[in-house]
């Protein structure tokens, strides 16, 4: 079997607390993600789903603690010298961000900034030459007038469209891994739909890898492969999309899809009570127990293994069985 | 923010006209006796001929007609005749003019010159020793008393190690170059006359490096603290997300942002370049106007004092407009509208 | 009533007096040394006829002897002790600097508050005047007062406050303008108070933390200026030890560097401590805001 494109282990990551002691804000994730893929990653803030992937393209500020393993292509991206993960990024893996508008400078044109990515990694390639290409990127994520749009500047575009610039530029060294943190979630909806479409189609035709974070699973319902659920820092379920929807195992999960409205569901939205942990309130056992219907003694107690139930994988001491699956019920 | 600029535009004629009335009671309350300046004293005694001055100053008229006239000169650039020059404050001023903006000119290209690289080499190396170091240099120019720092580097400099040459402009029995700007490294470079442009640029060096370290403190600071807070912004990490090293995110993304705060601050440090003008003149013998207006301040010269003030409140006042207009043309956000 | 608001108004004081314990406390240790620096010069300014030093105004040695064991920073030009004078200094700049930062935040916040708080023609009125003031270049309106006056101290110390005061009219306005509108003042007004006695009892005492920080930062400006006058010739005059008048005997003889460098060096820790100090109450306020 080929290697992965993307295959994370038992990476952990801490942070100093104010009072000077270490939180581990990533407590052992375990992730993979096959060449042409789609992984969605969900969960709440905090649980840190943003900072795994930034932890391994080393973009999280100066203090942060990284152990375990992160591997790109087979080769180890944790403990990389800058200069390598240099070219790394934004050549080998695009990275597409929440909010396009702070994510874009304010004073550059998006053309010279798409431009700039393209010559960041061929010096080769004149100024005028990236900035054609830019247009041709244009032209590829449905900006209309791109010769006159990359001469504008991030304010002048409306959020979608600043969004399908931030893809263009995600793509522009056609890259194997896109990380798509959020894309959607500053949108309105009626453009969020269009901008996962775009997402998807391009993905599909360039085959490129794509790592979806989100809050949301209604938004990589439709378009990932494969989800993981993240709660306190650890995936607390793992499987294929279907199962996870379909055989929920982890009772967070089942709150997350509660908390998805459907077009048959005709009962009141459920929604999941209490808010996540901060790193540094982490509860004792399992960190869902304070939120969690079914917590008993050991949930207080112990942290559950992760394991094997039904057709997805989870990490709880009392996973739901068939019966009491939450959509189709 | 063009609007905004327009109403400047408008607001000008009328704190021009509030500074000439300021300066028109200033100059009325003096307790000194105008006429003791105009008249010798062995004619004082002489009514006709006191009468024939004051009719010719207009001192017999009262004060609103003087007022009037006073503005009415003002809008035909006379202001008034020097009572230690005997000429007209105007052609003094206009005289002495090239030789203040060559020093202010100069000291704001090395403050900001100065100031730019100590910034960004700081927040390069924040933390380090040189960002201490950087960050005291620039303390102590913004606090230091320019009459004082002028002296000790003119006797440091010039007295112990003859660095640079003394005071003045030029050395003495130097002619200066034939005037087309009035700035004479410029006029030497346009004589042709290379050695004439090293001695004028080694007069200047020390007092627009005096007077520009003031400036740089400012400066350095504004642009730290400015690139240090664009580095932690989301433009830069998608910048780093791309592939670019730091050195690139600091000088193509972090600068270009923190250049739209250093436009205003300006400014405002012109203000500070102006106060330390009349004193840096004062110390290097410098013939511009603030040593003309220490001159005039010291004798009770007051129509010089008078045309110095408001030559220097229209300076001002057009250098504040100038930020605001040039803020307005480097932030693309504020351009479209 | 009467009890009530005296309980209330002693339990206000604790509480302040334990947060300035506090703010004390939370200062970076450079507002610790700035604060030192200026505590020894008011303690120099008010215990230096008891200080075992030469007279200021006395002929102690020969003229322009260099630094030595004898004369810690040497002598001037007429054999008077440098090191003394320099002490000396302070008791003219110290004083003048808290006289003017007192008007001027006096002045200024005053009409700041009755421009912010009444509005209308009060508002125009003042700030045009606060517009006009603030478009001269601060030291050639602080020269053509102070010619306009005759030169002197006292004279050089009023145009300073009238180049002064428009900065914190600016700021009281501003604040008064953001208070006005909080609830309690809306309440108080509701309730029937007078104007006036809303202005000074609900807005006011709200008003004073941008004053305080600036004035801390103006203080070492204001002996900058002062001394900047004396320096031209329109502040102090000779013989008295003042900073800036002993830099300008300093600067006919600059081969003597040693006449100029105790008030340079002495104006220069104080605009050093104050703004170490500004920094560090501005920092602790905004951390105790925030």
């Amino acid at each position: 079997m080929s290697e992965p494109l993307l295959d994370i282990r038992d990476l952990r990551i801490s942070f100093r607390g104010p009072d000077g002691t270490w939180s581990e804000a990533l407590r052992g994730v375990d992730l993979s993600l096959e060449r042409g893929g789609v992984l969605g990653v969900v969960g709440e803030s905090g649980s840190g789903k943003s900072i795994a992937m930034m932890a391994f393209l080393q973009l999280l500020p100066r203090g942060a603690r990284i152990s375990g393993s992160a591997r790109f292509n087979g080769e180890e991206l944790i403990g990389m010298a800058p200069s390598r993960i240099r070219q790394i990024r934004g050549k080998n893996i695009g990275c597409i961000f929440q909010d396009p508008l702070s994510a874009f400078n304010p004073v550059l044109t998006i053309g010279s900034q798409i431009a700039e990515a393209i010559r960041l990694h061929d010096r080769s390639v004149s100024r005028r030459e990236a900035l054609k290409e830019a247009e041709r990127l244009f032209e590829m994520v449905s900006i209309p007038q791109p010769a006159r749009r990359v001469r504008q500047y991030p304010h002048e575009f409306s959020g979608g469209m600043r969004q399908r610039a931030m893809i263009a530029m995600a793509l522009a060294n056609r890259p194997e891994l896109i990380i798509a943190d959020e894309p959607t979630t500053a949108l309105d909806v009626t453009v969020q739909a269009q901008i996962l479409d775009l997402l998807a189609d391009l993905r599909k035709e360039l085959g490129i890898g794509l790592v979806m974070i989100t809050h949301d699973l209604g938004v990589v319902a439709g378009i990932a492969d494969e989800i993981a659920v993240m709660y306190g820092g650890k995936v607390v379920e793992r499987g294929p999309t279907d199962p996870v929807f379909y055989d929920t195992a982890h009772p967070y999960t089942a709150g997350l899809i509660g908390a998805v409205p459907t077009l048959e569901g005709t009962g009141a939205l459920r929604q999941i009570p209490g808010t996540p942990p901060s790193i540094f309130t982490r509860p004792q056992g399992c960190s869902f127990n304070p939120r969690c219907e079914r917590a008993e003694a050991v949930c207080l107690r112990e942290d559950p293994p992760f394991a094997v139930h039904g057709r997805t994988s989870c990490a709880c001491h009392f996973p739901l069985g068939p019966s009491l699956r939450v959509v189709g019920s | 923010m063009l609007a905004y600029i327009v109403r400047r535009l408008i607001s000008i004629p009328f704190l021009l006209l509030g500074v000439a009335s300021v300066s028109f009671l200033l100059s009325q309350m003096t307790k000194g006796d105008p006429l003791a300046a105009l008249v010798p004293e062995r004619m004082m005694s002489n009514p006709e001929i006191v009468e024939a001055v004051k009719a010719e100053w207009g001192l017999d008229k009262p004060l609103p007609v003087r007022y009037v006239r006073y503005l009415g000169n003002l809008i035909q650039g006379d202001l008034g005749t020097s009572f230690s020059t005997r000429r007209p404050v105007a052609t003094d001023i206009a005289e002495r003019l090239p030789a203040t903006l060559e020093l202010v000119i100069a000291a704001m290209i090395i403050g900001t010159a100065l100031g730019l690289c100590l910034g960004l080499l700081s927040a390069r190396f924040r933390g380090s020793a040189f960002d201490s170091l950087a960050r005291i240099f620039a303390l102590i120019g913004s606090s230091l008393p320019i009459f004082w720092s002028g002296l000790i580097l003119l006797y440091l400099l010039s007295v112990r190690i003859a660095l640079v040459p003394g005071t003045g402009r030029l050395p003495p029995r130097v002619q200066p170059p034939p005037t087309h700007t009035g700035l004479y490294t410029i006029d030497a470079l346009i004589a042709g006359d290379i050695s004439l442009f090293w001695q004028a640029l080694a007069h200047l060096a020390l007092p627009a490096f005096v007077l520009g370290w003031a400036v740089t403190g400012i400066i350095t600071r504004l642009v730290r603290s400015s690139l240090i807070e664009g580095l932690g912004q989301d433009y830069a990490r998608t910048a780093r997300a791309k592939g670019a090293p730091e050195r690139v995110v600091l000088i193509g993304h972090a600068l270009p942002n923190a250049m739209i705060p250093l436009l205003t601050i300006l400014g405002f440090t012109f203000a500070y370049l102006i106060t330390g003008a009349v004193l840096t003149e004062a110390i290097f013998s410098w013939p511009g106007i603030g040593s003309y207006a220490v001159r005039a301040a010291a004798s009770l010269d007051y129509p010089a004092i008078g045309g110095v003030t408001i030559v220097g409140s229209v300076a001002f006042l057009l250098a504040n407009l100038l930020t605001d207009i040039a803020y307005a043309w480097a932030n693309p956000r504020i351009k479209v509208h | 009533m009467a009890e009530l608001s005296n309980a209330l108004g002693t339990a206000a004081s604790r509480t302040r007096f334990v947060g300035l314990r506090r703010l004390v406390r939370r200062l970076p240790p450079t507002a610790k040394v700035g604060a030192a620096i200026l505590l020894f010069w008011i303690v120099t300014v008010l215990t230096i006829h008891f200080w075992p030093v030469a007279d200021p105004l006395a002929m102690v040695g020969r003229r322009l002897q260099p630094p030595s064991g004898d004369h810690w920073l040497g002598t001037d030009a007429l054999g008077r002790d440098v090191f003394s004078r320099t002490l000396h200094g302070s008791v003219w700049s110290i004083p003048i600097a808290i006289v003017v930062v007192a008007f001027a935040v006096a002045i200024g916040s005053a009409l700041g508050a009755v421009a912010g708080f009444f509005g209308g023609w009060w508002d125009a009125v003042i700030m045009r005047l606060v517009d006009v003031t603030v478009s001269f270049p601060p030291i050639l309106l602080a020269m053509a007062v102070a010619a306009m006056l005759g030169p002197g101290l006292a004279n050089a110390s009023i145009a300073m406050v009238i180049v002064w005061w428009p900065i914190y009219a600016r700021l009281m306005r501003a604040q008064v303008l953001e208070v006005r509108e909080r609830e309690h003042v809306e309440a108080a007004v509701a309730g029937g108070a007078g104007r006036v006695r809303v202005l000074v009892v609900h807005v006011l005492p709200l008003c004073w933390t941008p004053t305080l920080i600036n004035a801390t930062m103006d203080f070492g400006q204001v002996v900058l200026l002062a001394a900047s006058l004396s320096f031209i010739g329109l502040g102090a005059t000779p013989p008295s030890p003042e900073w800036g008048s002993m830099i300008s005997e300093g600067a006919t003889r600059f081969y003597n560097w040693w006449i100029a460098f105790g008030p340079g060096m002495a104006i220069l820790s104080v605009v050093l401590a104050t703004s170490f100090l500004g920094d560090g109450l501005r920092d602790a306020f905004d951390r105790r805001a925030g």
